[in-house]
């Protein structure tokens, strides 16, 4: 099985946690009319790290590296779930099963349905058991 | 009272003919420190040339750079055989100052604290609980031998846990307390909080840091003690060098014990007496670390007023610093100590600022630094990680609790010329 064209890449850009700084993420992808289609905002003690999902990567990147934020990619995995009660407990419990750990996660819900992001420890073979599970994967060449 | 009364009320001509004597001896001494030994030669100096206590211009000053650049035993003048203590300062690029003594050195420091805690009228009935570091510090062990020899019931109870200290001052009957005014107040906060009145305190000896004539009022009032001011620095022993009296109006300085001269810091120059400078001092009774014009960096005036108690010259409070040095919860930190820190540190860039704050009477220090751009992985574990590295790094360096702030790279002002890395928040104590 070909994993690597589940494997999304997620940016990662840091941020003090003081006012305005999303904002100014957000403007500067704006202006490149990248679309954000999920993110989510990790704090810790006094700065944060903020987790996009956007549909043109290398643009974004390149863009918020320009003005000198600290931004890397990270590999995360994006799975359909079905948009009713007890859809995230069965891709939960296929990775717990597994005993594949799950870092960190966010979701967002869309005209296609549900899809939860998920940063795993072994991204292969939560691959492998997802696909074998016949849950679906959003493939890298959804974005550009 | 007086623990050598002849020896602290010794006439103007007979002072000044001992420090004469003892001056000839320290340089002397030394000599036998190939540091000195080369500085006097260079000066053309050599103890015959010092027929009077005013020859003693003709010697260079010697500098905190001096003693760190002698890292670590360049300064003493006896073999370590003879040396049976070492204490260290915080030095301004990661290399503790040295500091050795004799057995002779210690008596006589011991001998020095007890003169002025005799001085101030406390002795062998008197209980005493000793707050201030017993480690590297000289503030622990120097009080501690002092308080001994003057046979007080000491209670070496060093820092922290503060609810213990006051539960030990409350049930030993403790009269008599040591530690730096910022902890006091601390202290005094947290025994009203538990509803103790601490009546068996009588005496509070605060050194390390200056403070004001308010912070007395105010730990007199809640601590129910007599407040008085300690001066004091390692070269010249520790603790010990000045100290008030009853009427606490300036340190009286044991000029037996240390020549003192008052410069302009940027001249080296002499001032008058009554007239603010830099202090200028040469130990005259010291074995294993003789130092000659040792600039102390504090900022002090020689008071012309005498001293009803009877004893020499007294010098003002200190009221602060000529160079860049800091002093936080009694510990000296130089902002190039920090620089020298993050260096060593390829995650954070070197760029810095430093903020200091008192919160709840206790000075707090908040280092920001840039993250390097080469090492965020994306990860916010990785993040806090390095956090924790920076704030480990600096207390091993200062030893002092730092609050790290990651801030993103290039968001820190850069300086041209003198850099204002420093903002210190803290009131005035």
């Amino acid at each position: 099985m070909d994993t690597k064209k589940y494997v999304i890449k997620q940016i990662s850009i840091f941020s003090e946690n003081r006012p305005g700084r999303l904002a100014a993420i957000a403007h500067a992808l704006g202006e490149e009319k990248i679309n954000i289609l999920a993110f989510s905002i990790a704090e810790a003690n006094g700065f944060g790290v903020v987790r996009a999902l956007v549909d043109h990567p290398e643009k974004a990147h390149d863009k918020l590296l320009s003005l000198g934020f600290n931004i890397a990619f990270t590999d995360v995995i994006a799975v359909h779930m079905k948009d009713q009660p007890g859809g995230l407990y069965e891709v939960a419990k296929i990775l717990g099963d597994a005993g594949i750990n799950i870092e960190y996660s966010y979701a967002y819900s869309g005209k296609e349905g549900a899809v939860l992001i998920l940063r795993v420890d072994l991204v292969e073979e939560a691959i492998k058991k997802i696909k074998n599970s016949g849950a679906t994967l959003l493939e890298r060449s959804v974005f550009h | 009272m007086f623990w050598d009364k002849k020896i602290e009320t010794l006439k103007t001509d007979e002072l000044q003919s001992l420090q004469l004597k003892r001056l000839k001896k320290t340089i002397s001494q030394a000599q036998k420190v190939g540091f000195f030994k080369k500085r006097l030669s260079d000066a053309g100096v050599t103890t015959s040339s010092i027929k009077t206590l005013d020859d003693i211009q003709k010697i260079p000053f010697t500098k905190k750079q001096d003693l760190r650049d002698g890292y670590p035993f360049g300064l003493f003048a006896v073999p370590l055989k003879e040396i049976v203590r070492i204490h260290t300062t915080s030095g301004t690029t990661g290399k503790p100052t040295v500091v050795g003594y004799t057995k002779k050195d210690l008596d006589v420091w011991a001998d020095l604290i007890a003169r002025n805690m005799t001085m101030v009228g406390v002795g062998k009935e008197d209980i005493f609980q000793n707050m201030v570091n017993y480690g590297m510090f000289t503030g622990g062990l120097g009080f501690h031998y002092g308080a001994e020899k003057i046979g007080m019931t000491v209670i070496p109870s060093a820092t922290g846990n503060t609810k213990r200290q006051i539960e030990m001052i409350r049930d030993f009957g403790v009269t008599t307390i040591h530690c730096t005014p910022s902890y006091a107040m601390h202290l005094s906060e947290v025994a009203e909080e538990m509803g103790e009145s601490l009546d068996s305190l009588k005496t509070g000896i605060f050194g390390a840091e200056p403070w004001s004539e308010s912070v007395r009022h105010t730990l007199e009032k809640r601590l129910g003690v007599t407040a008085y001011d300690s001066y004091g620095l390692s070269e010249l022993f520790g603790p010990g060098v000045a100290f008030e009296c009853k009427e606490r109006d300036g340190l009286h300085i044991w000029h037996d014990s240390y020549l003192v001269e008052i410069i302009d810091p940027n001249t080296g120059e002499r001032v008058s007496d009554g007239e603010r400078g830099e202090l200028v001092v040469t130990p005259l009774v010291k074995e294993a670390m003789p130092l000659l014009r040792y600039r102390t960096g504090d900022v002090t005036m020689l008071m012309k007023d005498g001293c009803l108690c009877k004893r020499a010259q007294k010098i003002a409070r200190i009221t602060g610093r000529s160079d860049d040095m800091l002093v936080i919860r009694g510990i000296n930190v130089f902002p190039s100590q920090i620089e020298h820190v993050l260096l060593k540190i390829p995650e954070v860039g070197n760029q810095f600022m430093v903020y200091i704050d008192r919160i709840n009477h206790l000075d707090e220090m908040t280092v920001e630094v840039e993250i390097n751009r080469d090492f965020f992985s994306g990860e916010l574990t990785d993040l806090a990680n390095i956090q924790k590295k920076v704030g480990k790094e600096l207390r091993d360096s200062l030893e002092l609790r730092t609050t790290v702030r990651l801030v993103e790279p290039g968001s820190l002002p850069r300086f041209e010329g003198k850099a204002k890395r420093v903002i210190d928040r803290r009131e005035t104590i």
